[in-house]
């Protein structure tokens, strides 16, 4: 994909966004030209710290879930014995949608950050894991037979084997679930809070009805669902060059 | 180097692959066991490198007891076993960075061994030190398998273990490297051990040839080949002969 196709598809979607606005002609949906004013001008307001705060829980949850989740997805894959007792458990609790559990996890833990961390926490958590896992069971017994063949151990195989081979996998579960983790954290951030993007179009959109300003406060969610994604895709570049490689 | 005393291996499935069975093997030899497909020759292989154990029986390898995959034995597959997200350079390192890891700890590795991490001299040796930053998906077949023979040549083994090594490739790369392994394996007195089910590799590369037959194997069947490895090897008669014999004893063991 090139930059420029990127550039070019973004003014594609602007001319249609304003071409809507002209024919739907309601406070409801203004042009894109007066939201950019207000979000440039929301950026020297309270912009920035709903931001911040969202950014912060997004960031949170998606380390949390790497720690528990990769060491968890790996000892999974890597024992026929672990996998046998746990899979059947992932099975079960993999196509449940998380984003049923906001109230309960709220009413657990409070209304602090915690309790929107642990939502996103539980989204991504397994995603990583069953792509960890599938990619440390996957891997050809080949492999496996020809480095303890060099004298390697289980730590060892760990170091250069397990642990390489699922970045790729856990660099694809982060892209395929960071916009669902940004969307539940909407949700999330519509419960007991005063601080984060959700919050703060859900406020300006049915509360001011100030909608520019909603609409200021969609445009920087969207940004920060591309920021990680973009993010992520950057990381693959660098951690995974084989992959890229004609 | 190598001594099997009455050893037997079987699987649950399969029953036993070998039974009582004796080998010997003696140091700098060149050896090519050759059977047909599930005879038990990768088995085999996987026993002698201490990836399986025998049921019952012995493996003595330089005299002692054979209960690990031991420091000193290089083991390559057919599919060469590289690495995909590790250049060709990293992979021939990559023995030396296990070896490393674990320190001259005398399990994992050599207790005389020193830390070591220069491979180029054998990309050179082998002919891909043009490639050394290239992927495994990046080069050809051939390629691939002399990163892997360079890999484990850089760890300096004392015994060689391939299983269908140059299957998957072309006949003319196929025939320069069993040349150039066997001239390796020469020049640094290596015993080497390769499994293949191509009558034509194995009269080209065993001086000495175990056919195994339909299991369970129970006897050591021994062909001598002395020149193999030899100039011109393959167009003497003696070649063409051996080739024949062990083509129809081959068919006679699927009959």
């Amino acid at each position: 994909m090139k930059r420029r196709d990127v550039l070019l598809a973004s003014l594609g979607l602007l001319v249609i966004w304003q071409a809507a606005a002209m024919l739907v002609n309601r406070p409801i949906l203004p042009a894109p030209l007066v939201v950019l004013g207000v979000f440039f001008r929301e950026l020297g307001g309270e912009l920035p710290v709903h931001f911040t705060a969202s950014l912060w829980r997004v960031i949170a949850g998606m380390v949390l879930s790497v720690l528990t989740a990769v060491p968890a997805g790996l000892a999974i894959g890597g024992s026929k014995r672990l996998n046998r007792i746990f899979s059947p458990v992932i099975y079960l609790l993999y196509p449940i949608p998380k984003v049923v559990f906001v109230p309960v996890v709220l009413l657990f833990l409070g209304i602090g950050d915690l309790a929107k961390i642990v939502v996103i926490f539980l989204i991504l958590f397994f995603q990583i894991i069953v792509l960890v896992r599938d990619q440390a069971a996957g891997l050809p017994p080949q492999l496996l037979q020809s480095l303890r063949s060099l004298g390697a151990g289980r730590r060892a195989l760990f170091r250069f084997i397990y642990l390489p081979a699922s970045l790729p996998a856990i660099l694809t579960a982060l892209r395929q679930s960071v916009g669902t983790a940004v969307a539940v954290l909407y949700i999330a951030e519509l419960f007991a809070t005063r601080k984060g993007l959700g919050y703060y179009i859900y406020y300006n959109g049915s509360t001011l009805l100030d909608y520019p300003a909603m609409y200021a406060g969609v445009l920087a969610m969207s940004l920060l669902g591309l920021g990680l994604y973009f993010t992520v895709d950057w990381m693959e570049k660098r951690l995974c060059p084989w992959k890229f490689v004609v | 180097m190598i001594q099997l005393h009455a050893l037997s291996f079987g699987y649950p499935q399969s029953g036993l692959l070998f039974d009582g069975f004796n080998w010997h093997v003696q140091r700098g030899e060149t050896w090519a066991i050759l059977g047909s497909s599930g005879c038990g020759k990768t088995t085999f292989l996987y026993l002698l490198a201490g990836l399986q154990h025998p049921s019952s029986g012995q493996i003595l390898i330089n005299g002692q007891a054979l209960t690990r995959p031991r420091p000193r034995t290089g083991l390559i597959l057919q599919d060469y076993g590289l690495l995909p997200w590790a250049t060709v350079r990293q992979n021939a390192q990559l023995g030396l960075k296990v070896r490393n890891f674990y320190g001259a700890d005398g399990v994992h590795t050599p207790q005389d061994y020193s830390p070591e991490r220069d491979v180029t001299p054998w990309l050179e040796r082998l002919g891909i030190a043009s490639y050394a930053d290239k992927y495994p998906s990046q080069i050809s077949g051939g390629q691939r398998q002399r990163a892997a023979i360079a890999r484990t040549l850089a760890l300096q083994p004392d015994l060689l273990l391939m299983d269908e090594p140059f299957a998957s490739l072309d006949a003319v790369i196929r025939e320069d490297l069993q040349s150039l392994t066997l001239e390796l394996c020469d020049e640094q007195g290596i015993t080497l051990v390769i499994v293949t089910h191509n009558i034509e590799e194995a009269a080209a590369m065993g001086r000495k040839i175990l056919l195994l037959g339909t299991p369970p194997n129970k006897q050591a069947r021994v062909f001598e080949n002395p020149t193999a490895g030899q100039p011109r090897h393959r167009e003497r008669g003696q070649y063409q002969v051996l080739c024949q014999v062990l083509r129809k004893e081959l068919s006679i063991e699927r009959a």
